[in-house]
């Protein structure tokens, strides 16, 4: 698996760290809302075909990135910056857990 | 259907081996059932069995997408043990022990138990403090644990590298003598012969596409061979629980998907006669009654469906193998496979009813399941045929991560790369 890094470009899979599932949102480190904190913490959404996750270039330039890969072809459609204003390409419903 | 026995081995051998007759049925699926069970691996059938044999219910189907012992049942490595830390673990699994060591007489098949024992190798004092701590809290609760010196390992396993000069000097280990490996493919038939023979139908080739419902309530499933309506439906797909939870329409579960691959080695002469853990990285072995060593490490650590590994992975896996055994350099990797493992946030399994009325869920085994089979299917079907848990897999339902019951055994937090 490559992973093409906006900065230092296409390099193997062994110099990034995965990072989990991008979808999620952390709450405002003020907030009590349990419901909110739980699924942040707990709750993915693991879908069998293209996933936002965050990955680390920790064996190169050591930037965040967002990467769109597919689960059941490992193919990967979109890689940005993950700090800025790109979101996540879906955002999973606000009210998603159930 | 005949018993098994040493007469009629004897009996079909005489007549080589042509009059066999197939160990279940094949039967078409009835329009309804009183429980499905999706998933024809290890714990679907052995959920069916017990649900025969333990409750008296057999209007019973198990619905398999693929053929039987197609998904993790038939990929893992077959280690089998119950040396684990926190109390809940310690029981649930500690009583599937139990189960193992009866299972061929019980099934009337020979799942080839074999009690060879497991080692976790510690390469740190600090481990093997930890590792002591481990084997009391064990024996704390009945279980078998013995501390091993490197003097004592190194008899059992004259390969094994415990020079001072090993890239990881072995400064002890943790044997649980009981524990050992059992045939995986032998574990899934013998269950199917058992539930098929009470009744159950097994109906291969059959994939659940959706849910059917009565408002919230599950009444049913839609299927690649039709509507099937049940009074309860129990779902038991391992790593497939995702998908499947999306059918009915359940967005998020504390559940993700990670490929864990196996290795086989060529046939060698016996080399290794018990189960063995890499304590600095995580590797294990054994060696199958055919002679090839039969190993793996880590899952590949990132969502994956995809039922095969990757590269990195593999490199990591044989480096390991190297720094413990330097003598298998030159022996050949025959094989490898991967497995799609559902990952828990905790790394514990969940056995629960719900999470909508009429469903049961079974899911969560990490990659460590196969020793649950018996336990998992017998909680299973005690929590399906009586709408609660059993004292033994009460702690383990999907609410825990809400009420912060979590059973973290490794203390890794909710990072299923990491369990
Ligand atoms: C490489 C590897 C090594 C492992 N090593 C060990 C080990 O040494 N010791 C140990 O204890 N555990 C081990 N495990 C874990 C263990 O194999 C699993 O936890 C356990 O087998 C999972 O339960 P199961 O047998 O019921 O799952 P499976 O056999 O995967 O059963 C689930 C079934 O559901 C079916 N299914 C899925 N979706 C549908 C659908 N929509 N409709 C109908 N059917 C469907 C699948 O086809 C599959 O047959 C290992 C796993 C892997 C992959
Ligand atoms: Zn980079």
């Amino acid at each position: 698996m490559l992973i093409t890094c906006p900065y230092c470009g296409p390099r193997d899979v062994i110099e990034f760290t995965y990072q989990g599932d991008g979808n999620r949102e952390r709450p405002d480190p003020a907030s009590q809302n349990f419901e909110a904190w739980n699924a942040y913490v707990y709750d993915r959404l693991n879908p069998a075909g293209d996933h936002n996750e965050i990955w680390q270039h920790s064996g190169g330039c050591r930037a965040h990135l967002r990467v769109v890969r597919n689960t059941l072809t490992h193919e990967i459609s979109s890689v940005a910056f993950a700090r800025g204003d790109h979101g996540p390409v879906a955002r999973r419903k606000a009210e998603g857990r159930s | 259907m005949a018993e098994y026995s040493a007469l009629s081995l004897l009996a079909n051998a005489l007549k080589g081996n042509k009059d066999w007759k197939p160990a279940w049925r094949k039967p078409d699926p009835k329009a309804s059932y009183d429980v499905i069970i999706i998933g024809g691996g290890g714990h679907g059938l052995s959920t069916a069995y017990y649900l025969a044999k333990e409750h008296g219910i057999t209007n019973v189907a198990v619905l398999e997408k693929g053929w039987l012992g197609s998904g993790n049942v038939g990929r893992n490595t077959t280690a089998v043990r119950s040396n684990y830390l926190l109390p809940a673990n310690t029981r649930f699994y500690e009583h599937s022990m139990k189960l193992w060591e009866n299972l061929s007489h019980d099934l009337n098949y020979n799942v080839m138990f074999s009690q060879r024992g497991c080692l976790n190798l510690a390469h740190t004092p600090a481990q093997f403090d930890d590792y002591a701590r481990r084997g009391n809290a064990m024996r704390h609760l009945g279980v078998d644990a013995e501390l091993m010196t490197p003097a004592q390992i190194k008899r059992l396993i004259p390969a094994l590298d415990i020079s001072s000069d090993a890239r990881f000097p072995v400064v002890g280990g943790l044997m649980q003598r009981r524990a050992g490996t059992a045939r995986h493919d032998a574990v899934a038939w013998g269950y199917a012969r058992g539930a098929d023979r009470r009744g159950v139908d097994i109906i291969e080739n059959c994939e659940v596409t959706g849910f059917l419902r009565d408002g919230d309530r599950i009444t049913g499933v839609t299927t690649s061979r039709g509507d099937i309506r049940a009074k309860k439906v129990a779902v038991a797909v391992a790593g497939s629980t995702g998908r499947v939870m999306q059918l009915a329409g359940i967005e998020t579960m504390p559940i993700e998907s990670h490929v864990l691959q196996a290795f086989v080695t060529e046939s060698l002469k016996p080399f290794i006669d018990t189960v063995v853990t890499f304590g600095m990285g995580h590797f294990y072995m054994s060696q199958s009654d055919k002679g090839g060593l039969v190993y793996g490490g880590d899952i590949d650590g990132y969502n994956s469906y995809a039922q095969r590994g990757n590269l990195p992975i593999v490199d990591e896996v044989m480096s390991e193998m190297l720094a413990l055994f330097p003598g298998l350099a030159r022996v050949r990797m025959l094989r490898s496979w991967g497995g799609v493992c559902d990952m828990s946030m905790d790394g514990s399994p969940i056995i629960t009813t719900g999470p909508l009325p009429g469903m049961y869920l079974n899911c969560g085994w990490c990659y460590g399941g196969f020793k649950a089979t018996p336990a998992s299917g017998w909680c299973f079907a005690w929590t399906i045929a009586k709408d609660e848990p059993h004292d033994l897999n009460a702690p383990f339902t999907l609410d825990r991560f809400h009420r912060g019951l979590v059973i973290d055994d490794k203390g890794q937090g909710a990072n299923p790369r990491l369990h």
